[in-house]
């Protein structure tokens, strides 16, 4: 085995480390699932553990790292050696949740965010010249908003904010149980 | 030992005090909203000032620490938030305006978010990553809080006699201090000119219209008086802000750096 392929083991290992880390408001699922957990690269003898905020004052974010920070130690590294690196761009959106996450999300009663699409009303003619003002265009969500626990589309807002700041609160009016719905971001 | 404010404030880069005014908008606007937790309406709004207020707080640190990578005095975040004083104060006269009745808050966050949704869209493509960085992550929470308070608007200025006498009467009381958050002046000019900070005269096209859409399915005149009430990008604020400084920061004055 050689240098590199230590390396590729080793960064491999703490990847899978830092991926377990579950979520304070979202149990189920791990840092990994909702991509907020970007890159972990080794630079100069350090471990850099690359994370995105949800939203930016989500105040779950210092928990994160200190679960990080918690599980690449665990994985054999000196928590002098551990740095947590949060980046704001790109931004994050809720369509690097995974396909794991969104399983995991409705396993738990919770309405997964619909896929976004470049809002079509100014794309098509805009000229976007610098690549960085493409974010700034609104998306929006395509698809049906279900009910997690029987499937029904016939679902009512109950209120813009919910449990935690990147959920909304619906009822479905067919079972008549209300909803947390993961909005599209 | 901090410096007297007009020693502070000329010593400052521009770049570092267009970035306080951002930081200080979103403060002030999260503190204001910090102030109803637990006293709106209904659980629904209580909920929602309160991650409105979290938004604009994030929003806030985003700006304080980069503010404090341009500082000369190396002050940090918390320094920013809660060892100025007044004078120091860069935010416009707009957010520290009392919450007033629903219809007064519901208001001013509607002006607010009608021109931060064009400000940080222009600001994404800013030359300067660090700026157009933070705000990819807020137009997002902008576009949603717009979407909300732009609804509450059209309810209470088309609702009863009553929400509409109300709501009409806070549009006559914000708007000459809506006009702060267009005030531009030689910080603004430099930076401008180098496609750093956004140019305040090209969000307004966008933050006329939203107005005058949203004003007329709210039945809400939209005001002519062109006054604006201008100073608080320079520190000189209404005397509400005198007031709201001091229940934020004294904790943190009796017991300074103190972390939990």
């Amino acid at each position: 085995m050689t240098g590199s392929d230590d390396a590729i083991a080793l960064d491999e290992r703490l990847w899978q480390a830092a991926a377990a880390v579950l979520d304070p408001e979202m149990p189920p699922l791990t840092i990994a699932d909702l991509g907020i957990l970007r890159s972990i690269d080794q630079r100069n003898g350090n471990v850099v553990v690359t994370i995105t905020p949800t939203y930016s004052g989500c105040p779950a974010v210092e928990m994160i790292e200190a679960g990080v920070v918690e599980a690449v130690t665990g994985a054999g590294v000196e928590a002098e050696r551990v740095r947590v690196e949060r980046v704001l761009a790109p931004a994050w959106t809720t369509d690097w949740i995974t396909e794991e996450g969104r399983r995991k999300l409705l396993e738990a009663g919770i309405s997964p965010p619909r896929s976004l699409v470049a809002n079509s009303v100014d794309g098509g003619e805009v000229a976007v010249t610098l690549a960085r003002a493409v974010t700034a265009r609104p998306r929006n969500p395509v698809g049906e908003l279900a009910c997690p626990r029987c499937g029904s589309a016939a679902v009512t807002e109950l209120s813009r904010f919910s449990s935690t700041a990147c959920k909304s609160l619906y009822r479905c009016e067919s079972c008549r149980e209300p909803f947390d719905h993961v909005k599209e971001l | 030992m901090s410096l007297p404010s007009s020693m502070s404030l000329s010593s400052m880069s521009p770049l570092l005090t267009y970035v306080l005014r951002l930081a200080d908008d979103n403060l002030i606007a999260a503190q204001r909203l910090g102030q109803l937790i637990a006293s709106m309406p209904d659980l629904e709004e209580d909920i929602a000032v309160a991650n409105v207020g979290l938004d604009h707080l994030g929003q806030a640190r985003n700006f304080y620490q980069y503010a404090s990578d341009l500082d000369l005095e190396g002050r940090d975040e918390d320094q920013f938030a809660m060892e100025r004083d007044e004078r120091e104060f860069l935010n416009a006269t707009l957010v520290e305006q009392p919450n007033g009745d629903f219809a007064q808050t519901q208001v001013r966050q509607f002006l607010l978010d009608a021109y931060q949704v064009p400000l940080y869209e222009a600001m994404t493509a800013s030359a300067d990553e660090r700026l157009a960085a933070v705000a990819a992550k807020a137009v997002k929470e902008a576009r949603y809080h717009l979407e909300r308070s732009s609804a509450w608007v059209v309810r209470l200025g088309d609702g009863t006699a009553e929400s509409h006498e109300r709501t009409s009467r806070a549009v006559d009381y914000l708007w000459p201090y809506a006009g702060d958050l267009f005030h531009r002046d030689d910080v603004e000019s430099e930076l401008v000119a180098a496609g750093v900070a956004v140019d305040p005269s090209m969000v307004r096209p966008s933050y006329e219209a939203v107005v005058a859409d949203v004003f007329g399915r709210a039945n809400l005149a939209v005001p002519q008086d062109p006054y604006a009430r201008t100073g608080g990008r320079t520190g000189f604020h209404t005397e509400h802000l005198g007031h709201l400084l001091p229940e934020m920061q004294s904790l943190y004055r009796a017991h300074p750096g103190a972390t939990w």
